[in-house]
């Protein structure tokens, strides 16, 4: 395999992909450091730590432990990298510089809602009465942390106009599945066996998934030609067999429900429950409270609305909004509060039961309770309307169709974000992918693509009101630039990214032949990998 | 424009039919290659399974999405091209040849004369676009 930068003329970019050995020097363009992997810096002998001698007499494991859990003879792969201090400080720090986040540029991942996650988060989430609590002590002994959850739970069912919150689910999907077997609880509990859950073609795709682990056959009813669903078409799909309905609200359009309220309506009257994916309710904040639309139960997404870190960035949380019925079924424990003094409640007898290890990721919680805190119900209220206005700006901006424009599958108004189609790019050869990974050579983080599945090659942008004007024009500017290059050089698009340390990665071929683990002698494996792969 | 052989027939889920005496082969069309992007696996019933028309049989998922395939005639699967398992690339490669999916005996003659034709799916992309 070839490992200098071969050109592009062939138009094979596995060629390209290279790494330097660990014999090279570590290559640097500018300010692009290259980094080999850690166990490719490994030098046998090699060391970053000293330890004193053994205070007790060193033992023969060959006679201490039986021969089946014996490794055998060490081979480089499956030890430690054996590696100097100053290496590894180098390594991670090298690989902190190739990342991209919100901390360093736009971040539009439509859907994802990756706003930025304020310092005074981090600040208080390290307060040492938050960080030396252990979920053990003694309920007297961590009166804080409870009274922080208490509060956190109180200010999420106002804010969603709910009866009550729990706080433990740990992602938005597990939130779902918490509200599902709720909604499952609660029909069981009137002596019913319902089959069926409704979920509209705009809904967010764990929507189905959620349905379906809970036991449940998933119906899909599609959206109004406007990019919303019709009542109508609830009440068609409703029946006694459904157990209820999973409506994001707004939508992956960006689109607001607007029929919500008698769309609940149409499935209450046939006893069904109403599930609102809340992933998207930094769109809605301050303006709706979907416990007021017939909404019974909803997840928030703390590290989308609540300003907390995302996806490699920390744990995420996801907690449950649920009306007055469905309170007996809310996961065990919860917290409960009687003469100003902060308990934990285990009697609860129609309980789901726990659904995580103690409490929920409780450091993400005193982030989301500050960011609460700090903004109140205004600054919530503004945050939202900022959202939505740098939506839109961009929106209309990027659709002009006189320079550059590009296309909206739909008119209709929407919220916090703006989906896209490829129709820009027909005739030119050039898909979305390829548009994505342009907007690298420019600068930006690509924007969610190729979903909703309901628009064709779509591009879903999400500003997040933390961008400042002249940050969304520079990215419109870069899109127009884009759909101006796909008419005019189409191979510029093509091939991009031309700029960023590795050029275009073989998706398929990692899909298909995936090296999951380094080896001595991989670079072996991904030539015949990549004979295989063509 | 994509390649729609006139000897097949076609399903609205843009699968590709081609009936012999006692069997249908069945895949997906050149269409629904390119729509797809790149495949990275397949997944497919097993020989003795039964299918129904309408009913889910198997996936394809792509580096875009993952979708469903629907049966677009009802029988008992008498062969399944197993070397899709390994080289799920020869369903964008060879669509109609080497990338075909499954084999059935179909339980109603009724559902091929159901099918479109070249002319009618040619028809139905337009439609969708």
């Amino acid at each position: 395999m070839s490992r200098k930068p071969a050109s592009a003329e062939n138009g094979d970019h596995l060629e390209e992909a290279w790494r330097p050995r660990p014999d090279e020097p570590a290559g640097t363009t500018g300010l692009l450091l290259e980094e080999p992997l850690i166990f490719e810096r490994s030098r046998t002998g090699r060391s970053g730590a000293s330890l004193p001698p053994a205070g007790v007499p060193e033992a023969d494991a060959s006679t201490e432990i039986p021969e089946e859990y014996l490794r055998g003879e060490w081979q480089p792969e499956d030890g430690i990298p054996e590696v100097s201090e100053p290496e590894v400080v180098r390594h991670v720090t090298r690989l902190s510089q190739m990342n991209y986040g919100v901390d360093t540029g736009m971040f539009p991942l439509g859907s994802c809602t990756m706003k930025y996650n304020p310092r005074v988060n981090e600040a208080t989430a390290r307060l040492p009465g938050f960080t030396t609590a252990h979920p053990y002590l003694p309920e007297e002994r961590i009166q804080g942390p409870l009274a922080l959850m208490w509060n956190l739970e109180q200010a999420l069912a106002e804010i969603g106009g709910f009866a009550a919150v729990t706080l433990q689910p740990a992602a938005g999907a597990h939130g779902e599945l918490a509200g599902v077997l709720m909604m499952r609880a609660y029909h069981e509990s009137v002596g019913e066996q319902r089959t069926k859950v409704l979920v509209p073609s705009s809904a967010h795709g764990t929507n189905p998934a959620t349905s379906a682990v809970a036991g449940y056959r998933v119906v899909e009813i599609p959206s109004g030609p406007e990019g919303y669903v019709l009542p109508e078409t609830v009440a068609d799909a409703m029946d006694e067999e459904v157990a209820g309905i999973m409506i994001t609200n707004p939508n992956t359009l960006g689109i607001f429900e607007r029929h919500i309220a008698e769309i609940a309506k149409v499935v209450h009257d046939r006893g069904g429950l109403v599930y609102c994916d809340g992933a998207n309710a930094n769109a809605i904040l301050g303006k709706v409270r979907p416990g007021e639309t017939g909404v019974d139960v909803m997840h928030y997404n703390l590290h989308k609305t609540f300003s907390t870190p995302h996806g490699g960035g920390g744990p995420g949380s996801g907690p449950v909004g649920v009306s007055k019925k469905l309170v007996p079924f809310l996961p065990s424990p919860v917290v409960a509060r009687s003469e100003g003094r902060y308990r934990l409640d285990y009697d609860r007898p129609r309980s789901i039961g726990r659904l995580k290890a103690f409490y929920g990721n409780f450091g993400i919680l005193v982030r989301a309770y500050t960011y609460i805190r700090e903004m109140g119900a205004e600054g919530l209220r503004r945050a939202c309307e900022g959202a939505v206005l740098n939506a839109v700006y961009l929106r209309e901006k990027l659709r002009r169709q006189e320079n550059g424009g590009w296309h909206l599958p739909f008119e209709t108004d929407s919220l916090h974000e703006a989906v896209f189609t490829d129709e820009a790019l027909k005739d030119t050869g050039c898909t979305t992918m390829d548009v994505a990974k342009r907007l690298i050579d420019l600068g930006f983080h690509p924007p969610t693509v190729y979903f909703p599945l309901v628009v064709s090659g779509a591009l879903m942008i999400e500003p997040t009101e933390s961008e400042t004007r002249e940050s969304i024009d520079a990215f419109v500017k870069a899109m127009r630039r884009i759909a101006h290059e796909a008419q005019g050089s189409p191979e510029t698009v093509r091939q991009a990214p031309s700029v960023s340390i590795r050029r275009r990665l073989n998706e398929a071929l990692a899909a298909r032949n995936p090296i999951l683990k380094w080896t001595p002698d991989m670079d072996e494996q991904l030539a015949s990998g990549i004979q295989r792969g063509k | 424009m994509s390649n729609i052989p006139e000897d097949l027939r076609y399903s609205e889920e843009h699968e590709w039919i081609r009936p012999a005496s006692n069997h249908v082969t069945i895949g997906v069309t050149d269409h629904a290659q390119e729509q797809l992007g790149d495949v990275v696996f397949v997944e497919l019933p097993e020989v003795g399974d039964e299918i129904t028309r309408g009913a889910e049989f198997g996936a394809i998922e792509s580096t875009k999405a993952y979708s469903e395939l629907f049966a677009p005639v009802t029988g008992e699967v008498t062969e399944v091209n197993d070397s899709l398992i390994d080289a799920p690339e020869m369903l964008n490669k060879d669509p109609y040849g080497d990338g075909w999916m499954i084999r059935i005996a179909p339980a109603e003659e009724s559902d091929i004369d159901d099918l479109m034709d070249a002319e009618a799916y040619r028809e139905h992309i337009e439609n969708e676009k």
